[in-house]
């Protein structure tokens, strides 16, 4: 087939690239090569836009095992136990068709984690919609929700954390970001660099059928027109096949029969063989007539590009070979040797006898182009007098409205649907600031959170990345556990428009400065570009996902008041910063101006303290204080405690909305009862650590000294409201 | 006291089963849905997940399993058997117990913590729940909607044969508190000898004060107990 | 006026469920068995006398709920 520039734009190469792998090659591709450039060099494999940036990331701090580069993050937790955790994204496949997207997004990153050894211990997500009132969003929510149950609960794993947003920027671009946390041991972590020539290669799993050919190249094309029209691209899951690979790869890994492991995840067989090779610095052939397929006369291209589900690459021990075929027989899985290992450093495709493909390595991985995009700096809207008739907001209606808001609404109605306590160690439940996971048979345990602040980062990009990290640091902090490090989804528009580049860039500047100072590195994560359709890019949307350790699940800590007549305090110094809260847009109206900024030297210090006074058993409950500000934080204590609290405010500097709705950071809300009270203040003081007074807890009704007083039942009612009357549930 | 735990392929709580089993020292072997033959058991469990993926019908193709014809001359013997969640789907399929269990009343999966009424406290199962009948597990599934002809249900409320049934904390047994729309807010039922027991709610999940609860710790303690 | 539909997954799309049901089957006995599919069944009644007129609701509701486009295909029969 002649290769026209019209089959090279199709194949998203642009013609500079097709130039650059000419002179790599030195020769033309034909189309199955071309077909493979495609897939390797395009933006959702290749990180061109985003590597050059990527870099400038901390990665390391003493707990670190493995950073970025491998198929997900690895870091220890002491006593011989790792933890293995990514957060990856699924975004345009699950626009198309949200009950699959977003349940492969699920399935590939169940495989990232369980390729390297771990057995998967908890699912989290972070899924962004359109306004509600998009005649799009509600089937898509529906589908997204039913399609990460489906998939995490017939795996088995506990779905135990997210967060749900909704953002007309997210119209007819939806963000599905699924986050994977894995146990292994620390002594048995395998890699996906190839290692030694002439090892079999071996693939297992389902068949290869037609799916998804060119998905990775749609995941880096926007939506334009004709987005229906590139529905057959969508993969089918089968989380009982995928059940099925996970108990056979950890069965096989329990000796060591495996060099070397990877997931067939985006680009398939192309990827995973060329990133194998790549690591090892080897070359791979392969002998396509032993692919497993599902459908009749695929051709090579078919079989290179197919996404089909639920397969994994092996390099094995040639002794071995035997032994692993009868393991994934008795799981019912195919087992085929498909080539081996090579010391030529190219990538060989054979079929029916003849070689159909030949390419350096090199040209598929190293060399790819990395790009230096242009990029503008943000322009921040400066701090100005907000002009607010601020009598015509009554505090209690604001706090009901933002209480009933769909973004700051309570979301059983979501995590209800998600099995969160499989496997028997969930111990702290959806709801809390951070997902708590006991360490099988052990006393210790891990906090798990994700979180985003798009509407920060759009308003500054370096101060909202700053604050999301530090949002992520501090719900771990609340329950009582030490952060280790993160993994990273970030979710923008087209990178090719200064504006947004300038985003990305700005945004990965603030969560350097935060990993940084926080020694809370990046072990691992995504980049998700091309986020727009018709010119509309949603709002620069970085996900974090941080990992603690707490060493002893005794010292645990929750949100949740626990008694009558104890004292709430606020822990760090509020200065009533009201832009971009969720008083100003849900309530006024007013969508401009500066996010918060973080006080990095703060946050720490705070940070730490609650930290010590959480192990030294000296508090009842912990909440961080960030979306909705003290009033908002308080009520969710008092909701789920059910006990209310009676307050006066503290400060009459600044306005009552300024300091009960500004979402000022590096600030907690804490419960102590009157035995611990003194030795805490004692602490606080002398540790020059902020704090004030905010009321004492009491039965049955939330009161603010002579403003107003409302029953718990009815703050309850109100905030568990608009999911259930969304789906005409009530 | 000796148990068997079946392991499908798509069992998910085989592994939550046997660590409370083992609590309670009962002496347990996981056995493949492949054997022929059941090692010598008191005590056979079908734990829950989803095998087979819940294709075609839950539990329908793991009730095809080689071992069930093993598992049902156990259970025609006297022998216990507990079936959990997707083991009491799989009890309902090979016919040792009577009824069916369709989709959720509300179409959704539905993970939660309920409040139960132990209705039959005069089984091997139940013998602790005499000093506490209102107890509260953890219920996940999509298809726990039991039913059964009118006939059926007759027999079973007459002939004392429902184990559990859903209720409020106070113990009220009505629409409000039945989670899937069963009949009746039937959550568990026993064969006539009463040595098979189903149950939609997951006892092997609350055996543990860090989890919240120890109602489940109740159940193995009785089988121990009996036996 | 009574129409059937029958929806069924295009050809190339992943099956999990009809993949197990013939292996389940071949498990039981039957060898003879190549392949399984599973679809959906719809009986559906209308208060339209006119077969072009049922044919072209039917199509439209097929269409719009009864089918996702994406992955599935349906027919129509009228009875």
């Amino acid at each position: 087939m002649k290769i026209t520039p019209e089959i090279i734009d199709k194949h998203g190469i642009k013609p500079e690239e097709y130039k650059k792998i000419i002179s790599l090659i030195e020769k033309k591709p034909n189309l199955l090569e071309l077909g493979i450039f495609s897939a390797m060099w395009n933006e959702h494999c290749s990180y061109k836009s985003s590597k050059k940036y990527l870099k400038t990331l901390p990665t390391k701090n003493k707990k670190v095992i493995q950073g970025p580069g491998e198929n997900a993050g690895v870091i220890d937790i002491e006593d011989n136990d790792a933890i293995v955790f990514k957060i990856e994204s699924h975004n345009h496949p699950s626009f198309i068709e949200p009950y699959q997207g977003a349940a492969t997004g699920v399935g590939g990153i169940l495989r990232d984690v369980f390729t390297m050894g771990a057995r998967p211990i908890a699912t989290l997500n972070s899924i962004h919609f359109g306004s509600h009132e998009h005649p799009k969003t509600k089937n898509l929510l529906n589908g997204v929700v039913s399609g990460i149950g489906g998939y995490g609960n017939c795996m088995g794993i506990p779905t135990v954390g997210g967060e749900v947003k909704f953002d007309s920027s997210y119209n007819e671009n939806i963000l599905v970001n699924a986050m994977a946390v894995g146990l292994v041991k620390k002594n048995k972590i395998f890699y996906s660099k190839a290692k030694g020539t002439d090892q079999p290669v071996i693939y297992v799993g389902s068949k290869t059928g037609r799916d998804g050919i060119h998905g990775a190249s749609m995941a880096s094309a926007e939506f334009d027109k004709n987005a229906e029209a590139k529905k057959p691209t969508v993969q089918v899951g089968d989380p009982f096949t995928e059940k099925l690979l996970l108990e056979a790869c950890l069965e096989l890994m329990k000796d060591d029969s495996i060099i070397s492991i990877q997931d067939m995840g985006a680009a398939g067989l192309t990827s995973s063989s060329v990133e194998m090779a790549s690591k090892g610095n080897l070359g791979i052939e392969i002998n396509l007539n032993k692919i497993p397929c599902r459908e009749d006369k695929m051709t090579p291209y078919e079989m290179m590009l197919s996404e089909s589900q639920e397969r994994m690459l092996l390099i094995l021990n040639s002794e071995k070979v035997e032994n692993a075929k009868k393991i994934f027989i008795k799981w019912g899985l195919d087992f085929s040797v498909i080539g081996k290992t090579t010391n030529t450093k190219n990538l060989v495709l054979n079929f029916d006898g003849e070689e159909v493909a030949n390419l350096p390595v090199n040209s598929l991985s190293n060399n790819v182009p990395i790009y230096d995009r242009k990029w503008k700096k943000n322009v921040t809207s400066i701090k100005k007098n907000l002009q607010i008739d601020f009598k015509s907001f009554k505090i209690l209606e604001s706090l009901k409205k933002i209480l009933m808001s769909p973004n700051n609404a309570e979301k059983s109605w979501v995590w209800e649907q998600y099995d969160h306590t499989v496997m028997g160690d969930t111990i702290q439940k959806p709801g809390g600031d951070s997902a708590v996971i006991r360490i099988h048979g052990k006393n210790k345990g891990i906090a798990i959170t994700v979180d985003s602040s798009a509407h920060y980062c759009l308003a500054n990009p370096v101060a909202g990345g700053k604050q999301i990290v530090s949002e992520a640091w501090r719900n771990l902090i609340s329950v009582g556990a030490s952060p280790i490090a993160i993994t990273n989804c970030l979710n923008f528009g087209n990178p090719e428009k200064d504006k947004i580049m300038g985003q990305f860039v700005e945004c990965i500047d603030g969560i350097s400065q935060a990993c940084t100072y926080l020694d809370f590195p990046v072990v691992s994560g995504n980049v998700s570009f091309y986020n727009e359709t018709q010119n509309k890019a949603i709002l620069p949307t970085p996900t974090i996902g941080g990992v603690g350790l707490l060493k002893n699940l005794n010292t645990m800590m929750t949100k949740n008041i626990k008694e009558v007549g104890s004292y709430i305090l606020v822990i760090g110094k509020t200065l009533g910063h009201l832009h971009q809260s969720e008083f100003l847009i849900e309530v006024v109206g007013i969508k401009d101006g500066p996010p918060p900024e973080v006080n990095l030297f703060n946050e720490k210090n705070n940070g730490l303290l609650v930290q010590a006074l959480i192990s030294k058993k000296l508090l009842n409950s912990v909440h961080d204080i960030s979306s909705g500000g003290i009033l908002i934080a308080l009520s969710e204590m008092c909701i789920s405690g059910n006990i209310g609290a009676k307050i006066k405010i503290p400060n009459d500097k600044i306005r009552p909305h300024e300091y009960l709705f500004g979402e000022d950071q590096s600030r907690y809300l804490i419960e102590v009862n009157e035995k611990n009270k003194n030795e805490v203040y004692k602490i606080l003081e002398k540790n020059s650590i902020f704090y004030e007074m905010l009321g004492k807890t009491q039965k049955d009704s939330l009161v603010l000294d002579k403003e107003f007083n409302i029953k718990l039942n009815n703050l309850n009612k109100l905030n568990s409201f608009w999911f259930r009357n969304y789906f005409k549930e009530n | 006291m000796k148990s068997s735990v079946i392991v499908f392929p798509g069992s998910n709580c085989d592994r939550d089963v046997a660590v409370a089993l083992e609590k309670f020292q009962i002496k347990n072997q996981m056995v493949w849905h492949d054997e022929i033959n059941l090692p010598k058991s008191d005590l056979v469990v079908l734990p829950g997940g989803f095998s087979y993926g819940d294709y075609l019908r839950t539990g329908c193709i793991a009730s095809k399993s080689r071992i069930i014809n093993d598992v049902i001359k156990h259970a025609k013997n006297g022998g216990l058997v507990l079936g959990i969640c997707n083991g009491f789907q799989i009890l309902i399929e090979t016919g040792l117990l009577s009824g069916v269990l369709l989709r959720n009343k509300k179409l959704r999966f539905l993970s939660k913590n309920v409040f139960l009424k132990v209705i039959n406290v005069d089984n091997k199962f139940c013998l602790n729940y005499k000093k506490k009948d209102i107890i509260e597990l953890p219920i996940a599934h999509n298809e726990g909607n039991y039913f059964a002809s009118k006939e059926q249900i007759k027999k079973l409320e007459d002939e004392n044969l429902v184990a559990f049934k859903y209720c409020s904390e106070k113990g009220n047994i009505n629409k409000s508190t039945n989670p899937n729309g069963s009949s009746n807010n039937i959550a568990g039922i026993l064969n006539d000898q009463k040595n098979i027991l189903g149950m939609m709610p997951h006892p092997e999940r609350l055996i543990d004060p860090l989890l919240a609860g120890e109602d489940g710790s109740l159940m193995f303690k009785s089988l121990i107990k009996s036996l | 006026m009574k129409i059937s539909a029958t929806v069924t997954l295009k050809k190339e799309v992943l099956d999990p469920q009809g993949k197990v049901v013939s292996q389940t089957l071949k498990n039981m006995g039957y060898d003879s068995i190549v392949n399984v599919r599973q679809g959906k069944y719809f009986d559906i009644e209308l208060n339209e006398n006119d077969k072009e007129k049922a044919k072209k609701i039917a199509e439209e509701i097929c269409k719009k709920l009864l089918t996702n486009v994406v992955i599935e295909d349906y027919t129509i029969d009228l009875k």
